[in-house]
C-alpha cells in the first residue's frame, strides 16, 4: 500500500545486506575454500578483500601484498598484441613493469604463444587466449591470493594447470582464498573451508565437513520451488529469473517427460557476439547437459531489453538424482561474461511410474538413460529371439 | 616479506595520504593505461598519426573561413589562421582532457568493478595523449609561423604557466564529471553542449578585447579566457591578458583540483556497485 502511495520512496525495509555477520582469521601459509550458493556473498567477500568495494561496516586487516584472480584476462584489450596485452594486464593486476619483463619470458613459454606474440589477441583462438591471461595472473607473486572461480573456464588440462599452480603457491607459504562450486577441487586443495548462507558464515572448518554441511543445505533447498529471481538492482546484462517447469510440481520430475528450461534475460548493452548457455549440474558437480543460444541473428545481440528465452527439451534422459542449473552470459568476442550463475533452480529427476522388475532404481549408477531395444537369440536355434524394450 | 604494518579496511578509514601513496606506486600502470589509449587511437585508421595533424587544422581552417573571411573579426593586426590555431591549441588541450577523463570510469567499467586499483589513476592516465596531442599541434604551429613569416617573442617563456592553467582546470572538472556519470550516464549528453558554449565563450574565434568594456568582469569569469589569452599572447604576441583575470584563472583551477579529487573520493566507494 505504502509503495502505491509513494511509488518512488525508498523502503527502507528493503537494505539487503550481501554479507553480514561474518568473521574469521586465515593465517599465513593456510590455503582456504570458500563454498556457498548463489547471492550467499561470496563475491562480496572476495570485493571487499580485493579492495573493489569498501565495507559498509566492520574491517578487515592484511598482512602482505593483495593479488586478487577474480577472472580470467581482466582487462585484455582484443586490439592488442600478445606482448601489450601481457604488460597491461600484468600491470592491471598490481605488477610492476620491471617486475613482468624480468618474467616476460617464462610468462611466454607457459602459455604457449611465442609465435603469436606480435599478433592482436582478436586473432586468437579461445584456448591461447585463456593460456595466455592465465600465465600472467599465475605470475603474479602476491602474498595473499585471492581466486573467484577460475576454473569455471577453460578445458580440463587448464583447469589442472590452473589447480597445480595454486597448490604451488600454497607450498611457497603464501595464503590462499579460493571460491569455487567445484567441490571436487576444494575437496582436493583445500583442508578448511567456510560456508557462506545469504550473508553469514554458517560453517568454518574441515572441508570434509564443510562439503556435507553445504550437501545438506542443498537438499533442504530442492523442497522449494525451482525457481531462481535475481537480487534487486542486478545491474549490467543479466539473467533476471529462471525457471524449470517439471512434469510434477514442488520441482519434481518424471524421468523422460518433457521439461522446460526458461530464462528471463535482461540486457541493457546488447554486443555482437552475446551468447547464453546453461548446463544441467549433478549432484557431484559435473555437467551432464549442456544446452545453448549462439545464435549469429539472435534480437538480444541487436537490441536492448527483456527477453525470456525457453528451451524446450521433449524427453529429459537425465537419470534419478538432484540436478541444478548452472548459466553462462557472456560476450564470444572480447571474452567477457556478463554473468555466470551456479546452483539455480534445483529440481530432482525420478524413476516414479516406471517398473523395473528385479532392480531397484538407484540413485548413481548412470548419468543418463537411453532408449534401446534388446534382442535375445540362441545360437544355433532357429526359434523366433526373444526382444524387449525401454524407451522414454 | 611481510609489511611490518597492516592493512586496515575499514568504513571511514581512507586517508588522502595512503592513497596518494599508493598512487604514486601505481605509476606504472599510469604509464601502460596512457601507453595502451595512444597505440589504440591510431590502430586501424587507414592515416594513422596524420590524424592529430589533420584534426585541429581543419578546425582554424573552419574558424578562418567563417570568422576571418566571411566575419572579417579582427585578429590583432597577426594572420587570422595563426591568431585561431594558438588558440585552438589550448582549447583542445582543455577538452581533450575534459572529454577523455569524463569517460574514463564508464569507459572501464570492466576494470572497475573487478580489479582494485587506485582509481584517480584511471582520470590520471587521459592526460599523456592529450599533451602528446598538444605538442604535435605546437610543431604544427611552428610550421604556419615559418609559412607566414611570422617570429615568436619572449612571452613564449609564459607557455608552461598557461597550459597548467588549462590542465588544472579540465583536469577537476574531469574527475567532478567521470565521478558523477558512474551514476548518471546524463552526464555525456551535457557535457558536448557545454564545452561547446564554452568554445563560444571562450576568446578562440575572437579576441577578448572585442567584448565590450562593461562586460568584461563577467567575461572574465570564465577561467578559460583568461588562460586562452594567455596563451595567444605566449604563442604569437598578441595583447596579454590582465593580471587579476589570470590570478582568477589560477584559483579556479586549484579549486577545480581540489573540488575533483574531493568528489572523486567521496563516490570512489560506490564506483564499483553502482557503474
Amino acid at each position: 500500500m505504502q509503495a502505491v502511495r509513494h511509488p518512488f520512496a525508498r523502503d527502507d525495509h528493503e537494505v539487503l545486506w550481501a554479507l553480514k555477520d561474518c568473521s574469521f582469521d586465515v593465517a599465513r601459509g593456510d590455503l582456504v575454500g570458500i563454498i556457498g550458493r548463489n547471492g550467499a556473498g561470496k563475491s562480496t567477500l572476495l570485493k571487499l578483500l580485493s579492495r573493489i568495494t569498501e565495507p559498509t561496516e566492520g574491517e578487515i586487516l592484511m598482512y602482505g601484498r593483495v593479488g586478487a584472480l577474480l577472472e580470467v584476462g581482466t582487462g585484455f584489450h582484443p586490439e592488442l598484441t600478445g606482448r601489450e596485452n601481457i604488460y597491461l594486464n600484468g600491470t592491471i593486476l598490481g605488477m610492476r613493469r620491471r617486475e613482468i619483463a624480468a618474467r616476460f619470458d617464462e610468462i611466454v613459454t607457459f602459455a604457449e604463444v611465442e609465435r603469436f606474440l606480435d599478433t592482436p589477441v582478436k586473432h586468437y583462438s579461445s584456448g591461447m587466449y585463456v593460456r595466455l591471461a592465465f600465465a600472467v595472473a599465475a605470475h603474479l607473486e602476491p602474498e595473499i591470493l585471492i581466486v573467484d572461480e577460475v576454473l569455471a573456464v577453460g578445458d580440463s588440462e587448464f583447469q589442472r594447470k590452473c589447480l597445480g599452480k595454486m597448490e604451488e603457491v600454497a607450498h611457497a607459504g603464501r595464503t590462499v582464498l579460493f571460491v569455487s562450486h567445484n567441490m571436487q577441487a576444494i575437496s582436493t586443495l583445500t583442508k578448511r573451508t567456510l560456508v557462506l548462507d545469504r550473508g553469514a558464515c554458517v560453517f568454518d572448518g574441515a572441508t570434509s565437513d564443510g562439503i556435507a554441511h553445504y550437501r545438506a543445505m542443498q537438499t533442504a533447498l530442492v523442497d522449494r520451488a525451482a525457481a531462481y529471481v535475481a537480487l534487486p538492482g542486478t545491474a549490467g546484462n543479466h539473467v533476471a529469473a529462471a525457471h524449470v517447469v517439471t512434469s510434477d510440481p514442488g520441482g519434481v520430475h518424471r524421468w523422460g517427460r518433457p521439461i522446460r528450461f526458461e530464462f528471463d534475460l535482461v540486457i541493457p548493452e546488447p554486443a555482437s557476439a552475446l551468447c547464453f548457455s546453461f548446463q544441467v549440474i549433478d549432484a557431484d558437480e559435473r555437467s551432464v547437459c549442456h544446452l545453448w543460444c549462439f545464435e549469429r541473428d539472435a534480437r538480444f545481440r541487436r537490441d536492448a531489453g527483456r527477453y525470456r528465452l525457453t528451451f524446450h527439451v521433449p524427453a529429459l534422459r537425465a537419470y534419478r538424482g538432484s540436478y541444478t542449473i548452472r548459466t553462462f552470459l557472456s560476450d564470444r568476442r572480447t571474452f567477457t561474461e556478463f554473468e555466470g550463475l551456479s546452483q539455480l533452480c534445483p529440481f530432482v529427476v525420478t524413476m516414479d511410474g516406471i517398473e523395473r522388475q528385479d532392480y531397484e532404481w538407484e540413485e548413481g549408477t548412470s548419468a543418463y538413460l537411453e532408449d534401446h531395444e534388446w534382442v535375445l537369440a540362441r545360437d544355433g536355434s532357429s526359434d523366433a529371439p526373444q526382444r524387449g524394450q525401454f524407451h522414454a | 616479506m611481510t609489511a611490518a604494518a597492516p592493512l586496515r579496511l575499514a568504513p571511514g578509514q581512507r586517508n588522502i595520504g595512503r592513497e596518494l601513496a599508493e598512487t604514486w606506486q601505481a605509476r606504472d600502470l599510469l604509464y601502460t593505461f596512457a601507453d595502451r589509449d595512444l597505440r589504440l587511437r591510431y590502430r586501424q585508421t587507414a592515416l594513422g598519426v596524420v590524424w592529430v595533424v589533420l584534426q585541429p587544422l581543419i578546425a582554424a581552417g573552419i574558424f578562418t573561413f567563417v570568422f576571418g573571411t566571411v566575419a572579417r573579426m579582427p585578429s590583432d593586426g597577426k594572420p587570422y589562421i595563426l591568431f585561431t590555431f594558438a588558440a585552438l591549441t589550448g582549447w583542445n588541450l582543455f577538452s581533450g582532457i575534459l572529454t577523455r577523463a569524463s569517460g574514463c570510469l564508464v569507459g572501464n567499467a570492466n576494470l572497475v568493478s573487478r580489479v582494485f586499483f587506485p582509481r584517480l589513476i584511471l582520470p590520471l592516465s587521459v592526460m599523456p595523449a592529450a599533451i602528446v596531442d598538444f605538442i604535435v599541434a605546437l610543431g604544427m604551429y611552428a610550421v604556419l609561423l615559418v609559412v607566414y613569416g611570422v617570429a615568436p617573442t619572449a612571452a613564449l617563456a609564459t607557455l608552461p604557466l598557461w597550459m597548467f592553467l588549462l590542465c588544472t582546470g579540465a583536469f577537476g572538472a574531469g574527475l567532478v564529471a567521470a565521478s558523477l556519470m558512474v551514476r548518471y550516464r546524463d552526464v555525456q549528453y551535457v557535457l558536448p553542449v557545454a564545452a561547446q558554449l564554452l568554445l563560444y565563450a571562450s576568446p578562440v574565434a575572437y579576441a577578448a578585447s572585442r567584448v565590450p568594456e562593461r562586460w568584461h568582469t563577467l567575461y572574465f569569469l570564465n577561467p578559460l579566457a583568461a588562460a586562452i589569452e594567455g596563451l595567444r599572447w605566449s604563442l604569437l604576441g598578441t595583447e596579454p591578458p590582465a593580471a587579476g583575470a589570470v590570478a582568477w584563472s589560477a584559483s579556479v583551477g586549484v579549486v577545480a583540483i581540489i573540488t575533483g579529487v574531493f568528489v572523486f573520493r567521496r563516490m570512489e566507494r560506490g564506483f564499483a556497485d553502482v557503474i
